[in-house]
């Protein structure tokens, strides 16, 4: 009787594994490189013509050829201030697991900083943290909300 | 929390397990719950305040706790009380078994209680009614502020006997209690018994904190804090609130888990865009890189031997699990699915690895075995992740958040527990939203 029973759900188990990997073939998760944000709804300026933001593509932490113009831009806004601080705050998305998002984001916020340092600015007057997902600046759960939120943000300190 | 002794006095221990006849299948969810009567403790009237209705309905609370619990498995169908025929006081003595036949059930519990000289005295007895038989018989001394928690033990000894399987009410579940709009969000420690009740704020809001998990051999937590706005990995010991930040780290240190013996802290630590996984040594505060990767590494549970760690990497191009052996030797990636895969955590029972699967813009829980195979899918939803195992590995408790509209509004943030069958899927009420769940071990083992 017992043993039978084991059968059974043995064979309960064999059947939804089956179940379950034969859906799992289901066409592939494309995982957008083209989602940066490109508006300037949420931007705001450091100084004239000197955006604070950079966005970036889901799951990615790559800068594009607007976020380098952007960096280049807060470069040498930083060289021709040369008192001014500032920390780079790297956010993620809501759609990607909590822990992921705070590593995620502190890569992005360093991409940021690799940047700059490139650009002749001291490691010393730029510190990084990583908010993760933790303060999304859009509330909404679309792709655009996401896209604004994917983000590094230069801020000063004093 | 009080320190809290209780003398167990095993009295007429009769366990007939050869010859008993209820048994619960544990492996098919909710299909069949068992019937079970569970009768109100009887209040003995030599009891100190006996007119106090708070030591009169003391019985009926206690009894209230242990359905309650039973429910939430939906392993049991505890039956209606109107229909129950024999006093608690009788049908603790000796029930007439044909009466409980007669409204179904296949199992009842009946008990009895005292309170006197600040010493609350319980004994409870399971019976088995198709068998005419007493399954169980326990007694208790505790302080009567305690009544709960011998609820909960109660719950366990009936569970542990008809399931074959170790108990999980005497737990606590903590997590991160969310109030404010979305983008000023205020985020406080939080703990609770498993059931909901008895929640207690461990933290004032001020700074974010998130991930607690418990320490499986005591009630230390290890959790992320902002404190001064610089994230990193704290203890906090819930008996006496006492933090320290662990280790010495010139940056972010996320994602935290105690080993198994409770001796080790793992978890992430992330140095000019790099995270990779460190130990730390509580007693020695030896500290130990893991991973060497220029790939995040993160998430990272041990199996309940030591042996092994499962852990999130991008080593791949995107999020996978991975396994190690504790030295950061014979890496191997195990998840192979179409998706993303986060949040391993490995089950007490060290056969299966929880996970947050991504995969067409829906999240999913799930579990595979520790080699990757076996894959099995529990439940599908908009977004939810961050899974941690009751302590008999039967349960998964995780957070689950709702799609918010224009400006944030119907978002919600709460916790849901599953059972590893894929069935019993249910809400736990938090006074609050809430998210990041771990388990607690049992309270008394």
């Amino acid at each position: 009787m017992k043993f039978n029973k084991k059968i059974t759900n043995l064979l309960i188990i064999l059947i939804s594994t089956f179940a379950l990997s034969a859906c799992s073939t289901a066409k592939k998760t494309s995982i957008g490189s083209g989602d940066v944000y490109t508006g300037n709804a949420t931007i705001e300026y450091l100084a004239s013509g000197v955006k604070d933001r950079v966005f970036f593509a889901t799951n990615r932490s790559t800068l594009t050829t607007a976020s380098r113009d952007t960096l280049r831009k807060q470069a040498s806004w930083m060289r021709k201030n040369k008192n001014l601080n500032v920390v780079l705050e790297g956010h993620g998305d809501e759609r990607g697991t909590r822990e992921y998002n705070l590593a995620l984001a502190e890569k992005r916020a360093n991409a940021a900083r690799d940047y700059l340092l490139t650009y002749g600015i001291s490691g010393k007057r730029i510190s990084v943290i990583s908010y993760g997902k933790e303060k999304p600046i859009n509330s909404a759960s679309t792709p655009l909300a996401w896209s604004q939120n994917r983000r590094s943000v230069t801020v000063k300190t004093k | 929390m009080k320190k809290f002794f209780f003398i167990l006095l095993i009295f007429l221990f009769k366990i007939n397990i050869a010859y008993s006849l209820i048994e619960v299948d544990i492996t098919r969810g909710n299909l069949n719950p068992l019937p079970i009567a569970v009768s109100p403790l009887h209040v003995d009237p030599q009891s100190d305040n006996y007119q106090d209705t708070k030591t009169k309905e003391l019985g009926e609370l206690i009894s209230a706790v242990v359905e309650k619990n039973f429910i939430s498995t939906g392993l049991f169908n505890p039956l209606n009380k109107d229909a129950f025929v024999q006093k608690p006081d009788i049908a603790h003595l000796k029930p007439r078994f044909e009466d409980w036949r007669l409204i179904t059930a296949q199992a009842l519990v009946t008990g009895k209680l005292l309170v006197k000289d600040e010493k609350l005295k319980i004994e409870f007895r399971l019976w088995d009614v198709a068998a005419n038989k007493e399954i169980i018989a326990l007694a208790f001394t505790t302080t009567p502020s305690n009544w709960r928690r011998v609820a909960h033990i109660i719950s366990d000894k009936i569970y542990e006997r008809l399931t074959g399987e170790s108990g999980y009410f005497d737990t606590r579940i903590i997590y991160v209690s969310e109030t404010g709009p979305r983008t000023q969000r205020v985020k406080k420690l939080a703990i609770m018994d498993q059931d909901g009740e008895n929640t207690k704020y461990l933290t004032l809001g001020n700074e974010l904190v998130l991930t607690p998990r418990f320490n499986p051999t005591n009630q230390l937590v290890t959790y992320l804090s902002y404190f001064r706005n610089l994230p990193r990995v704290y203890l906090l010991d819930i008996e006496t609130g006492i933090q320290e930040v662990v280790g010495n780290f010139p940056g972010m240190t996320f994602a935290p888990r105690f080993s198994p013996d409770g001796k080790k802290i793992i978890m992430s630590f992330a140095e000019d865009g790099n995270s990779d996984i460190y130990t730390m040594n509580l007693e020695t505060r030896l500290v130990e890189k893991l991973t060497e990767d220029s790939s995040i590494d993160t998430s990272p549970s041990y199996s309940p031997d030591g042996k092994y760690i499962c852990f999130n990497s991008d080593r791949s191009g995107l999020q996978q699990i991975y396994t190690m052996k504790s030295d950061g030797t014979s890496v191997k990636r195990i998840s192979f699915g179409d998706g993303l895969y986060g949040t391993p955590v490995w089950s007490p029972r060290g056969d299966l690895i929880a996970f947050t699967k991504v995969r067409g813009g829906k999240f999913y829980i799930g579990v595979m075995r520790s080699d990757g195979s076996g894959e099995r899918l529990l439940t599908e939803n908009f977004y939810q992740e961050a899974p941690s195992w009751s302590p008999n590995g039967r349960l998964l408790v995780f957070y689950r958040e709702t799609k918010a509209g224009k400006n944030g509004e119907g978002f919600t943030a709460k916790l849901w527990s599953i059972d590893i069958t894929g069935y019993n899927e249910r809400e736990l009420k938090t006074e609050t939203d809430a998210s990041d769940p771990s388990w607690s071990s049992l309270l008394s083992k």
